[in-house]
């Protein structure tokens, strides 16, 4: 009865990780990972770019403030936003390929949340020492000692936490300004508020939430399983190799009772009852010594022996681990690897391996590639044959038409020039129309209106039909405005109506 | 546990149970459960708040208004206080555009005031203006307000001209320096017929190829019209001109062109001659700020009809 009036718990307690150090070529790889996306996180915003006197020279700017994105060479406006949008939709759709292809990698090696993670335990394992140490220290009271570790660890983290926030501001503004800004306090308060929220995130999730994020706030383990089939490469334990697992004496004992077995069981023919069968069949011990390594080094805090979880990341440090193990006790590698589902009845049936890339290349992925890179190119030859002059029109309807003193019909439009180049440009403002009707600028003696560098220019424009003019007298004329850069043959278009007097 | 009924009649109090209400409803009885304590004191929390809130906060209605509040809280005064803030940023283009010459606001050579001065003039023509002259200024001409958007002004269209005009008014008998001028209604002066005939030469004014159709697409009798000159000469051209293109200092609106204050039919033109029109504009002066007014004109100026 007690045990059915306990509430049920929604959420088990953290049970603490100590991850034991591991070498080995995943682990080379997570380390080079780790150094390149970090890299390129904290140094992308120092790259200088020349944008001209008018903007700040940074090669990656999210200029929110003018609703401009630059990245290198390409200038994104908000009209432009589908470069985004297709951006969004080739992470996505990537995601979706390497985890039908390769299982958790994207969790595994190049997620945040691992990353920072993973440099949080490399200063934790610099300042309290191993797994072993920390396993002590963690047991251990209160004393100096342990404030002391415990305080520097997290003045080291802190210290982390502020350069990731503080950098992620820097994508936003011109970073040398803005670091002055910062240090001297002259810095907008959503900078402060921007660099405070994603110390603290950072802090928090990296230093101690580390993988219950992953467990309990992350969708994306639950979505995976979507992504993934039997033909998914995965960290995987080779069972049918490790099992029956055990270590000293136990193994020893297992081993001899296992030969005395088969001694007894005695020669058996091939395709005939055995001779005696009351001997009781043991099996003799798998390759598995139940070291624990696997499970010392694992982040998640899984044994990877109990099958597939959702937990794991495929990291694959505990396949370090136990290679290693492997080894020193001069068994082949293997023991834990990335295999796929098929791989263990084919395995089991001592079959050839299937070649990795059987695995990967199979038509769910073909898909997968092939939809990615039509969005990527369609991307870039958008990207390509855009126009860096563009044109709206909006009508003013109220009044639709103006009579002038020469029985002459005026409308009115408002034309908003896009000059997307990095210089000022001028642009001659004309239209094209099988009646003949004449263009006026308000403000302006020529046709010509100037556009400053990266900026837009509203427009007031007249178009007048002379009483002779066909379109005076029809209630609507279709014709189209164009601008065309002053100089080259940069032109761009837009389309709207003329209203005459109608039938009278 | 097992001996639990399972049908609401046989429903049977157990020890242990709370009291009752009393309540029966087909055997369903009802226990005396005390409410949680923690949503006891949310009611009583949400009675306390409702009487702290009608005591810092306006609330209870009055003859002549709500109770004001402790904290003496006002969105009026709020919203009052964000237009002081603003016009407190732009005071300084507000001062220049007092003693600037209008002429030379322009949009390349000043352009922040230019734009300050369009803006603030949008807003008092829109809350001011467009009553009579329609928020896209193209007046009504079956009253006579006139279009501001067409390139015909009666009394000028130069920016000192219309500022004059907002400042002071037209035929305001409040403003001594308004503009003034007065048609002689001719019904009574005129017979019928050379009112028809001064009419349609009018009329024919504006029809250069003499086809009997005018500028403003009006169809006149060109038999009439042929005979009014005269009429029109000893009458109408002392303000409107021999030639009847009209006097700007007189108000004198031309005839030549395709523009009808009042409209330009037969009825509409023959009303005017009869009876005379007399369109009153107010004087702005007295209720805008100078940089109201300037601003408004170089707004109204700015609307494709400026000179």
């Amino acid at each position: 009865m007690a045990s059915q009036d306990a509430a049920p718990k929604l959420y088990a307690a953290q049970e603490p990780i100590f991850p034991k150090r591991v070498k080995g070529p995943f682990r080379n790889f997570k380390w080079a990972l780790m150094i390149f996306t970090l890299g390129v996180y904290y140094i992308t915003p120092w790259i200088r770019w020349d944008r001209g006197p008018s903007l700040p020279d940074q090669a990656v700017l999210v200029d929110l403030a003018n609703r401009r994105f630059f990245f290198f060479w390409i200038e994104i406006w908000p009209h432009e936003f589908y470069f985004v949008a297709g951006l969004l939709i080739m992470a996505g759709l990537g995601l979706f390929l390497f985890t039908s292809a390769l299982g958790r990698v994207w969790c595994g090696y190049a997620c945040p949340q691992t990353v920072w993670t993973d440099l949080f335990y490399t200063v934790e394992r610099w300042i309290e020492g191993d797994r072993n140490a920390r396993l002590r220290l963690w047991k251990q009271k209160w004393d100096f000692r342990k404030w002391r570790l415990r305080v520097t660890k997290w003045i080291v983290w802190l210290l982390i936490a502020v350069a990731t926030g503080g950098a992620w501001v820097f994508y936003f503004a011109d970073a040398p300004t803005l670091l002055r800004d910062l240090l001297t306090g002259q810095a907008a308060f959503v900078a402060y508020a921007t660099v405070g929220i994603l110390t603290a995130t950072t802090f928090i999730f990296g230093g101690f939430a580390r993988e219950q994020i992953c467990i309990y706030a992350c969708p994306w383990p639950r979505i995976q399983a979507a992504m993934m089939d039997e033909h998914t490469i995965t960290v995987a334990y080779r069972d049918w190799r490790g099992e029956p697992r055990g270590k000293g004496k136990k193994r020893r004992e297992m081993a001899e009772a296992a030969i005395e077995s088969s001694r007894l069981a005695g020669p058996t023919i091939r395709g005939t009852e055995p001779g005696a069968t009351s001997a009781p069949e043991v099996e003799a011990p798998g390759d598995c010594i139940d070291c624990m390594a696997c499970v010392n080094v694992c982040p998640m805090g899984i044994d990877i022996r109990d099958g597939q979880q959702m937990e794991c990341i495929t990291c694959a440090l505990c396949i370090d681990a136990c290679d290693e193990i492997m080894d020193k006790v001069g068994k082949p590698r293997g023991l834990i690897d990335y295999l796929a589902l098929t791989d263990e009845a084919n395995e089991r049936a001592g079959n050839t391996k299937v070649p990795v890339m059987r695995h990967i290349l199979r038509p769910r992925t073909l898909i997968y590639t092939a939809l990615w890179s039509a969005i990527g190119v369609g991307l870039i030859v958008a990207l390509f044959i855009r126009s860096e002059i563009d044109l709206t029109v909006a009508q003013v309807r109220n009044p639709q038409f103006v009579t002038l003193s020469d029985g002459s019909v005026r409308n009115t439009y408002d034309i908003r020039i896009r000059n997307m180049t990095a210089a000022d440009a001028t642009f001659r403002i004309g239209l094209t129309s099988d009646d003949v009707l004449r263009v006026d600028l308000e403000g302006s003696q020529d046709l010509m209106v100037e556009v400053p560098a990266d900026e837009t220019l509203l427009q007031r424009v007249y178009v007048i039909a002379r009483p002779e003019d066909a379109a005076s007298g029809r209630e609507r004329t279709d014709f189209r405005f164009w601008v065309e850069e002053f100089g080259t043959e940069e032109r761009a278009f837009g389309d709207t109506t003329f209203f005459g007097r109608g039938q009278q | 546990m097992t001996d639990k009924p399972q049908h609401p009649e046989e429903q049977v109090l157990q020890e242990g149970d709370p009291d009752t209400t009393g309540h029966s409803w087909d055997g369903i009885k009802e226990f005396n459960n005390p409410l949680p304590r923690w949503w006891l004191w949310c009611f009583y929390l949400t009675i306390i708040w409702g009487v702290a809130y009608t005591v810092l906060y306006p609330a209870w209605p009055g003859i002549s208004g709500a109770t004001a509040g402790v904290l003496g809280y006002s969105t009026r005064a709020e919203v009052a206080e964000e237009i002081e803030r603003f016009d407190a940023l732009n005071a300084d283009l507000r001062t220049e555009l007092t003693e600037v010459e209008l002429a030379s606001v322009t949009r390349d050579d000043t352009p922040e005031l230019y734009n300050f001065a369009l803006q603030a003039g949008a807003a008092t023509f829109t809350t001011w203006c467009s009553q009579c002259h329609g928020e896209g200024a193209a007046g009504v001409q079956a009253a006579g307000y006139p279009n501001l958007l067409d390139d015909d002004w009666l009394w000028g269209g130069s920016l000192e001209d219309i500022q004059m005009t907002i400042a002071h008014g037209i035929r305001n008998e409040d403003d001594p320096d308004a503009r003034w001028s007065e048609m002689t209604a001719f019904e009574g002066i005129l017979s019928d017929e050379e009112i028809a005939q001064v009419v349609n030469y009018a009329m024919a004014l504006s029809d250069e190829d003499g086809d009997g159709v005018n500028a403003s697409n009006h169809a006149y009798d060109t038999t009439l019209a042929g005979t009014g000159e005269n009429v029109f000469l000893d009458n109408c051209a002392a303000c409107h001109g021999d030639a009847g293109d009209g006097d700007r200092f007189l108000g004198a609106p031309n005839l030549t062109d395709a523009i009808w204050l009042y409209g330009g039919s037969a009825e509409a033109v023959e009303e005017t001659v009869r009876h005379s029109r007399f369109g009153v504009m107010p004087a702005w002066s007295g209720r805008l700020s100078e940089a109201e007014v300037n601003a408004t004109a170089l707004y109204v100026h700015s609307l494709g009809g400026g000179e």
